[in-house]
């Protein structure tokens, strides 16, 4: 990239127990171009941890919440990009994906290009849409059954369905129940969060897998990287987790791609059974938290999704390699009452105008996208 | 022996393995890693290199100045061992 590119990245919520992607997006594109690359975080609670480390963030901004509908959300923005124009737009949160694939085009009028996919492929990836898909892409997945009353749990039986069997949300939630009991409290819990219907889906034992890549949106999975969680958090999100290499869950995840035309970050999360056949669990439209793995394996995804959204070829990268470890940590980051104050009443940081500035990016050097680690 | 196979995990499985002189060992595959003793290493590099456990207990006599019957028995033991974390 010849000239400073201006990158505006959501999901800078970062609870220890399930954080969002935003910050080590963020953390990617810093490692890879250094100060060639301006980035806006954008959050929706003036506590997005994400929205005050100015060592990744230039300046952030506070953004209308999706259920205020599109408009609000053009509108915020606009006036974002009027201040501060943005030419790369990378929404990070599952919830925000609809509303951010339908204002792609109204984004992309005003100067602010996306990499996404389309509203039907967005649509065809959906938990209560993946056995239809995995028939197409010959890839195993459990049984789903779309719920909206919890009597099903009491009359499954009789017709082959069997406990355990996890419950989850439309966009969120899963749990894994033991009886109709648990399975009905399941159901009212996320019905009252996600709404309906709540799915219900056939157990598999076995161990989850993730692989996180890049669909070029022409059938193409690009740079794929593999892996197992080695320590979980609460909610069962990675604490610890080791990369991994595996041609079958590669193949895979090229089928699923491929089926969808998948443009756009994903996740395939996928369950190994006990013959090491691979099950299909749901596709996450957007990169995963876990995403600066990427990076530590030398396949920077965020920096190849940069590129092809400004129209640049995708970077080759080296081979994908198993047996990178990483493991997560909580910090405290110490931030001056007025810039609190400025997000919390203006929704607006920047950090070059902030007292105490920013933050050291010491050993944060621009590093070659195709050079060898 | 008494005449019986000793039964260890696939070759293709045990060949994946990498294997470091710590005695740590790493599942590329699957992500699982695992310690081993100094004998069980010694079995392991063995094992990616041949099925016949009767090398294996000859090699393992050699190399660590023990009997047929105790090389024969830290083979099954580790077997057993090996298909409980494969299985």
């Amino acid at each position: 990239m010849s000239r400073v590119i201006t990158v505006a990245i959501t999901g800078m919520n970062a609870l220890p127990e399930s954080p969002g992607p935003g910050l080590a997006v963020a953390r990617c594109l810093r490692e890879q171009y250094g100060d060639r690359v301006r980035i806006i975080g954008l959050g929706y609670d003036a506590l997005d941890p994400g929205l005050y480390l100015s060592a990744f963030c230039d300046a952030s901004h506070l953004i209308a919440y999706p259920l205020h509908g599109s408009d609000v959300l053009l509108e915020r923005l606009s006036l974002i990009h009027q201040a501060d124009p943005i030419d790369v737009l990378i929404p990070c949160l599952d919830a925000e994906l609809p509303l951010m694939v339908l204002l792609a085009p109204r984004l992309a009028a005003i100067g602010i290009r996306t990499f996404l996919p389309t509203a039907e492929q967005l649509t065809r990836r959906a938990k209560d849409q993946l056995p239809e898909l995995c028939e197409l892409a010959e890839v195993h997945c459990p049984e789903l059954r779309a719920l909206t009353h919890p009597s099903f749990f009491h009359t499954c039986h009789s017709e082959g369905w069997e406990y355990p069997m996890v419950v989850k949300g439309v966009f969120y939630d899963a749990k894994v129940v033991y009886n109709a009991e648990e399975a009905t409290t399941a159901f009212y819990k996320v019905a009252a969060e996600w709404g309906l219907p709540v799915l219900a889906q056939r157990f598999v034992a076995g161990e989850e897998y993730n692989l996180t890549a890049v669909g070029d949106g022409a059938g193409k999975l690009l740079g794929e990287v593999m892996m197992k969680k080695r320590a979980l958090t609460s909610k069962g999100k990675a604490w610890a987790g080791i990369s991994t290499l595996d041609e079958n869950l590669s193949a895979a995840a090229g089928r699923l791609v491929a089926a969808l035309n998948w443009r756009g970050p994903l996740e395939v999360e996928v369950m190994r059974d006990a013959q090491g056949e691979y099950h299909l669990i749901e596709i996450n439209p957007r990169f995963p938290a876990w995403i600066y793995l990427s990076q530590g394996v030398g396949r920077n995804l965020p920096a190849l999704l940069l590129e092809l959204a400004l129209g640049h070829p995708a970077p080759e990268f080296p081979p994908a390699v198993a047996g990178t470890f990483f493991v997560r940590y909580a910090l405290e980051t110490i931030v001056p009452l007025s810039t609190f104050e400025n997000l919390m009443m203006a929704g607006t940081l920047d950090f070059e105008k902030q007292e105490g500035g920013r933050e050291t990016r010491e050993g944060m050097h621009p590093r070659p996208l195709l050079g060898k680690r | 022996m008494n005449g019986q196979a000793v039964e260890f995990p696939k070759q293709a499985l045990l060949t994946r393995l990498a294997l470091s002189d710590s005695g740590f060992v790493f599942d590329p595959v699957t992500g699982n890693s695992f310690t081993v003793n100094t004998s069980g290493l010694s079995i392991l590099r063995l094992l990616q290199k041949t099925e016949d456990w009767t090398d294996i207990i000859a090699t393992l006599q050699a190399d660590f100045e023990v009997s047929y019957s105790v090389a024969e028995r830290d083979v099954l033991e580790f077997a057993t061992a090996l298909r409980s974390a494969f299985k």
